[in-house]
């Protein structure tokens, strides 16, 4: 598949936002049971506000996929309609709500309003209410884009429960990381808490995603040149594609990259989303806020690397049809 | 239930792209507005189109064989680009099973084209939507034509009527006959796409003509005319005359 940017910076963003929704609630429940220092709304309220920046970025990459911005605001509503069916559907459903309950749940925090749904002695219940209605919201939408991707049968490359496991796991750990140079700034006493679970999780999701590079290496394409026209025959050669100038399906279903660019995309991102950050990480644990920033800028460029190759290396059937000009 | 297709018989397809041409020049006139053309007279011209007609030689040379591919939207019966469609613009019609894009609906996310395994959907430049084949619906219903020419542009633009079009679940149709008896099959039958259009194979036009059938050896006329040598001996004839 041809790599829009558009959708490489939504995923990653919103993977971001919502990895950094998750790294504030786990701290928020770790202190309702007295696992981690308390912090004051301020924590919430700044991080709440960053995840959403990263979350209102990705849905401003996410225009630059329309046919028009315009459509944005004339017909992208409709895409609400088809959650039946359709995991964009789903996802187009979700992000609003995630962003909405993000914002819920700082401004929540920013008033202190609360509400005491269980009679013994445990503060701020309203928002751990709401944090725990956002996780699953949060959890969903990672489903909701993975599975946009892994939904199509026929990209095989795709359609693996690893392209979920992928999502949730990369995007988390690039929010646990954004966390930790965040608690820097914020909140020091909590770095230790983020750096480690930022390193489980990138060690996690390089386990995923190489699971994926190897079945990827490994896969065997369904469709064959005899299967796409139905001629059984051993040696079938495309001698024409019925068009010189190139058309759409020229465009949209070749990366235009050479095999070894490819590769070292591949190279790249394994080093820049994986070993790199957990080294900084490791070394910025006492609170280093330089290497722990590094640490996330490093990780979010390889993220972007990755989310490159993940679209290139997809291998779409119909390209069968369009060998040879 | 209708299920309107086309057949395509790749026996008789001689690829002259009339099929291509005649379906451009009717869908780039028709109610939903041109279809983008980018530079066609100039160096890198590309444009949009609902059908095409590719090439393949099989085989190896001396013994190859060229095929003429005509590829257009197949109309699946489990069309895989309509459930991805987030906002209900990419449907198939109930009433006859053309698979269409509402094209005031589609905000242009081309999720159904990679959806489609067959690359049947092209994405027009200039509206920003996503188009495909129509079956020519504008015009297979359009009372104010003849009835012969409520077809597709391209079934009737073919010369060498390699394109069957009709009701693939009537069992008694054109082309539900053609399928039947000429071996009609689907394409990439592999995804469970179940598409509506099918083709027929090439065929070998040959029968098996012995040596002997060309000469019998018992033919009765061949056997007047085998002319013996005249015995020099005296026969019973020069005895009796």
């Amino acid at each position: 598949m041809h790599p829009t940017f558009s959708v490489i910076f939504l995923t990653t963003l919103i993977g971001v936002g919502q990895g950094l929704f998750l790294a504030l609630f786990t701290q928020q429940s770790y202190s309702a049971a007295n696992l981690l220092p308390s912090q004051g709304s301020d924590f919430y309220v700044t991080g709440s506000l960053l995840a959403l920046a990263f979350l209102v970025g990705g849905l401003i990459a996410a225009v630059g996929h329309l046919g028009k911005p315009s459509y944005m605001f004339t017909r992208a509503w409709r895409g609400i309609t088809q959650w039946r069916t359709s995991w964009l559907s789903r996802e187009l459903i979700l992000m609003p709500l995630v962003m909405g309950l993000v914002f819920l749940y700082g401004a929540f925090h920013y008033f202190g309003w609360e509400i005491r749904f269980l009679d013994y002695n445990l503060a701020n219940q309203l928002t751990l209410l709401l944090g725990t209605i956002t996780t699953a919201a949060v959890f969903g939408l990672f489903i909701a884009t993975a599975m946009i991707y892994a939904s199509i049968k026929f990209l095989q490359e795709w359609a693996c429960a690893l392209t979920v496991v992928n999502y949730t796991l990369l995007g988390g750990a690039s929010g646990f990381t954004l966390a930790a140079a965040y608690a820097a700034y914020a909140a020091p006493e909590l770095v230790g808490f983020y750096v480690g679970w930022a390193i489980i999780l990138t060690i996690a999701a390089l386990i995923s995603r190489g699971g994926s590079l190897i079945r990827n290496a490994r896969i065997k394409h369904k469709s064959t040149v005899q299967t796409a026209i139905g001629v059984r025959h051993p040696q079938i050669q495309q001698k024409s594609m019925g068009m010189m100038g190139g058309s759409y399906n020229t465009r949209e279903y070749f990366h235009g990259a050479t095999a070894a660019f490819l590769k070292s995309v591949k190279w790249i991102f394994l080093v820049l989303v994986f070993p790199v950050p957990v080294l900084l990480l490791w070394l910025g644990m006492d609170g280093g806020k330089g290497l722990l920033v590094a640490a996330f800028v490093i990780q979010y460029i390889g993220l972007v690397f990755e989310r490159w190759f993940f679209f290139a290396q997809a291998n779409h059937p119909q390209n069968l049809y369009y060998q040879t000009v | 239930m209708t299920q309107l297709a086309l057949v395509i018989d790749l026996n008789v397809c001689v690829g002259c792209h009339a099929c291509v041409t005649s379906c451009k020049q009717w869908n780039t006139s028709g109610q939903a507005g041109p279809m983008f053309d980018d530079n066609p007279y100039g160096k890198d011209p590309t444009g949009t189109f609902f059908n095409r007609v590719q090439t393949y030689e099989i085989g190896s040379y001396p013994n190859t064989e060229t095929l003429h591919f005509p590829k257009s939207c197949l109309h699946c019966e489990d069309a895989p680009c309509v459930p991805v469609c987030p906002t209900g613009a990419s449907h198939k019609r109930a009433e006859d099973g053309i698979v269409l894009v509402d094209y005031d609906k589609c905000i242009g996310c081309k999720y159904c084209s990679w959806a489609c395994p067959y690359g049947a959907r092209e994405f027009d430049e200039q509206q920003k939507v996503m188009k495909k084949c129509t079956l020519c619906v504008d015009r297979i219903y359009d009372q104010s034509l003849d009835e012969r020419d409520r077809k597709p542009a391209c079934v009737l633009a073919c010369p060498t009527s390699a394109r069957l079009y009709g009701d693939v679940h009537d069992p008694d149709s054109e082309v539900s006959v053609a399928i039947r008896e000429r071996g009609g099959y689907q394409l990439m039958p592999e995804w469970g796409t179940k598409p509506a259009n099918h083709y027929l194979p090439r065929r070998k036009t040959q029968i098996n003509i012995h040596d002997d059938e060309l000469t019998r050896v018992d033919n009765p006329l061949k056997k007047e005319d085998i002319r013996h040598e005249t015995s020099k001996d005296v026969s019973l004839d020069d005895w009796l005359m």
